[in-house]
């Protein structure tokens, strides 16, 4: 049961990772074009999906807190900020995609809290998991590092590299998504990002080397975890030469893939703890009760939020262009009074 | 009083809910009112449901919006504030939580971006279907939450272990009395808010002499559910206080302001309740038995005064107090607006009298004011406890917050979701002004690439709006 529940746990994260990681990636990328029409077809590109990607997170942090509570608390509390800041990134990115087509004169204020927000949370996000990598500072039970006691160098970097590595997963679904400019913008992007993150865990690998960061261990104690990085870096290859062809749709699978082993690496190399070298996942564990009660959502409705999350995807499938509002307020008469 | 971390978490849940629960109460009307119109439009054809679906759903896609962003706040706040409550009670209210996750917020992202989205690439019955399901969706989130304070207000079927709350029946978590009427109670306050925004903003209209079908529609269809749904909700309220009676006597008494127990009771309609010198000062009362007539439904019952509970698990005595009052006085003035308005549209005289259709349109405040002083009665009633008796909202915080954390964090809450209130307000308060832009006048539709969540853009111009760019 606890296993389950940690695979559940394990599939939430990465659906969000995957999924809003894109929105965030191309909310940023939005950020750097100029043009209400460019603009618009970069944020329409995935304006119908954005809610219900976000809404993995939530799945992931009531998982948390129903199967694994001492973590929960133990790790937002310790985030405090961090967290709330993340929020409210979230926030000013979430009103961004209905706000932004109520106004012209202040559309720039959206524009603004678009990419801002965007960047803001994906920044935080980055941080978080660099903080909790390097290792949180706990005694007793509890977190003992201070109001900023996340900030370390490590984190900051860990967060510009998520930052990268979802403005590459962005780039990658714009090319995908979209047509004209934006799609050979994005095309452009693609190759700069791409070194980017490439260099970015360089740096984090020769850090932890260097800093001999315990979690470094886990790798001489586990070779097999060699495999991730390895199926990894043939992705990148496959990248690489993806990028060349100039391929729409490669390059976002390539790059989801890379996500995919980066975060199996992660996980593994916790693995068996949740925070690590703290709390174990039995540790953590909700009391058998709490478990079984959960199982129903489990079994039943976790597969039923796929189908919902296959279901809007399919809906709204291929270029993003010939998605229009369900009314057409362009062809009506009135203007406003 | 001395600024703590603890006194501004407190600030910053309860600012930080009251500005989420305005969202959701709207939402959840307004998406059972879109599904009526949809099955309306597709059962009769007239074009009059279509023009008001899209003129609400532009309206519905605002309030959602602001809904969603502030709801995820809500999850996280429990483990960054509130993290000795959170690690003690995960077990029972971490799984409900995630029942309402699981069952609602998915459903609702999905089949909210087909409705907004969707309607050129879906079949009409899959449309009305979607819209069915947010309107299910938003219903389920209110169940989880009203089963999750309820069992705040009144924990039952747990055992305490190791210091955690531990559940051994979830069928009484689930199935208790208290549960099944104040999630109806909150079901009916959602509806009466979305049928008062509608019914005002007919009345606007007709006041305006404009958009006369739809504002019509509206007018009647808001007053007459709502003539139907308050007595209902009335009923629901009482039921309400039994539980109150029963198990938070301390609530009780502060909402009663009854400071010696009484037997039979009398009842304070109004007054200043003077905590330190425990009285009330210019109270209007009504004699015994009054008070166990309202509280306990019986002319003799003996009724819980502040004096025989401890001072130091007495709740904030004003807030419930006038909360409530606030609270009934709005129904009370709905109940006669709903029936009033209801009566003279039957006998068609409603669209004569001016008087009254201004006081339709500027009530549309009034179920949210309900809502919120409502819940500031629950919630500051059932103080100095998070958890009803066993757990105090002093002992539930992050041990570790710290004042300056807590002021950054509460600063920037404030100043952002002020930002964004007062932009979402302006825009919806655009949006009613302008009306259902299209009137009555169907056509087909226009290809206008790359335009995303446009849906409640103002016209302002004509051609495409990829064209419009400054």
């Amino acid at each position: 049961m606890i296993m389950f529940w940690v695979s559940l746990l394990a599939v939430s994260i990465l659906l969000y990772v995957l999924l809003d990681g894109v929105d965030l990636g191309v909310g940023m990328l939005f950020g750097l074009v100029n043009g209400d029409s460019k603009r618009d077809a970069i944020q329409g590109s995935v304006a119908p999906i954005w809610d219900g990607n976000e809404t993995w997170l939530v799945v992931s942090a009531v998982i948390l807190w129903g199967a694994f509570p001492v973590v929960y608390a133990t790790l937002l509390s310790a985030f405090y900020l961090p967290l709330i800041v993340m929020l409210l990134g979230l926030i000013l990115r979430g009103v961004a995609f209905e706000f932004r087509h109520k106004t012209q004169r202040m559309r720039w204020i959206w524009n603004a809290s678009f990419a801002g927000g965007s960047l803001v949370a994906s920044f935080m996000q980055g941080l978080t998991v660099g903080a909790l990598v390097e290792g949180l500072p706990v005694a007793n039970g509890q977190y003992a590092g201070g109001d900023f006691g996340w900030l370390t160098p490590f984190a900051v970097l860990c967060g510009v590299g998520l930052c990268v590595g979802y403005g590459l997963l962005g780039a990658c679904w714009l090319v995908m998504k979209c047509d004209g400019e934006v799609r050979d913008v994005a095309h452009r992007q693609i190759p700069v990002l791409a070194v980017g993150l490439l260099v970015f865990l360089v740096v984090v690998f020769i850090h932890a080397l260097a800093e001999r960061l315990p979690i470094m261990d886990r790798w001489i104690e586990r070779p097999y975890l060699f495999a991730f990085p390895a199926i990894g870096a043939i992705a990148a290859i496959a990248l690489g030469a993806s990028i060349r062809r100039h391929n729409d749709r490669w390059p976002f699978y390539m790059v989801a893939l890379i996500f995919v082993t980066a975060f199996g690496t992660l996980a593994l190399s916790f693995w068996p703890y949740m925070i690590p070298f703290v709390i174990t996942v039995d540790d953590a564990a909700a009391p058998h009760s709490s478990l079984a009660f959960m199982s129903w959502g489990g079994f039943v409705v976790f597969p039923l939020m796929l189908l919902y999350t296959i279901v809007s995807y399919s809906v709204f499938k291929g270029k993003s262009s010939a998605t229009m509002p369900a009314n057409r307020i362009a062809n009506f008469e009135r203007s406003e009074p | 009083m001395d600024v703590t971390a603890l006194l501004l978490s407190r600030i910053q849940f309860a600012f930080t809910i009251t500005f989420h629960i305005i969202f959701p109460s709207f939402t959840i009307g307004l998406a059972a009112w879109l599904t009526v119109l949809e099955a309306l439009r597709l059962a009769t054809g007239r074009p009059v449901y279509r023009v008001l679906f899209d003129f609400w759903l532009k309206i519905f896609g605002v309030a959602f919006g602001m809904g969603v962003v502030s709801g995820i706040v809500m999850a996280f706040q429990f483990g960054t504030n509130w993290s000795v409550l959170s690690k003690m009670s995960g077990p029972i209210q971490g799984p409900l939580l995630m029942y309402e996750t699981f069952t609602a917020f998915m459903l609702e992202a999905t089949f909210f971006g087909v409705l907004i989205f969707g309607r050129s690439r879906v079949p009409p019955w899959f449309y009305l279907f979607s819209t069915a399901m947010v309107a299910l969706g938003t219903t389920f989130s209110a169940f989880w939450i009203m089963v999750n304070n309820s069992w705040m207000q009144v924990p039952v079927g747990y055992v305490t272990e190791n210091g955690a709350f531990v559940p051994d029946n979830w069928i009484k978590i689930i199935f208790n009395f208290v549960v099944w009427v104040r999630f109806p109670h909150m079901l009916l306050a959602s509806y009466l808010t979305g049928a008062f925004c509608v019914a005002a903003t007919g009345a606007w209209y007709v006041l305006r002499r404009d958009y006369h079908a739809e504002s019509q529609v509206m007018l009647r269809m808001g007053l007459g559910l709502a003539a139907v749904l308050i007595p209902i909700q009335l009923f629901f309220g009482h039921l309400c206080g039994e539980y109150v009676n029963t198990y938070q006597p301390s609530k009780m008494a502060a909402i009663e302001a009854r400071w010696n127990d009484e037997k039979p009771a009398s009842e304070v309609l109004i007054g200043w309740p003077d905590v330190e010198n425990r009285r009330n000062l210019y109270a209007i009362t009504l004699p015994p038995p009054f008070g166990s007539l309202i509280d306990s439904d019986s002319l003799t019952a003996g009724e819980t005064g502040l004096n025989s509970i401890p001072r130091e698990n007495w709740p904030p005595v004003l807030i419930p107090f006038f909360g409530f009052r606030i609270m009934v006085g709005c129904g009370v003035v709905m109940l006669g607006l709903a029936w009033l308005g209801s009566y003279l549209s039957l006998k068609h005289r409603l669209e004569r009298n001016r008087f009254l259709l201004w006081l339709t349109f500027l009530s549309f405040p009034l179920p949210f004011i309900a809502i919120v002083t409502g819940w500031f009665t629950a919630e500051v009633g059932r103080q100095p406890w998070v958890v009803y008796g066993v757990l105090r909202t002093a002992d539930a915080m992050t041990p570790f917050l710290t004042t300056r954390a807590a002021t950054i964090s509460l600063v920037i809450f404030c100043a952002v979701y002020a930002f964004i209130f007062s932009f979402g307000t302006f825009y919806v308060y655009r949006l009613i002004r302008t009306g259902p832009v299209g009137k009555l006048f169907e056509s087909g539709r226009i290809a206008v690439p790359n335009r995303p969540l446009s849906l409640a853009e103002i016209p302002m111009v004509q051609h495409s709006h990829v064209g419009a760019g400054e």
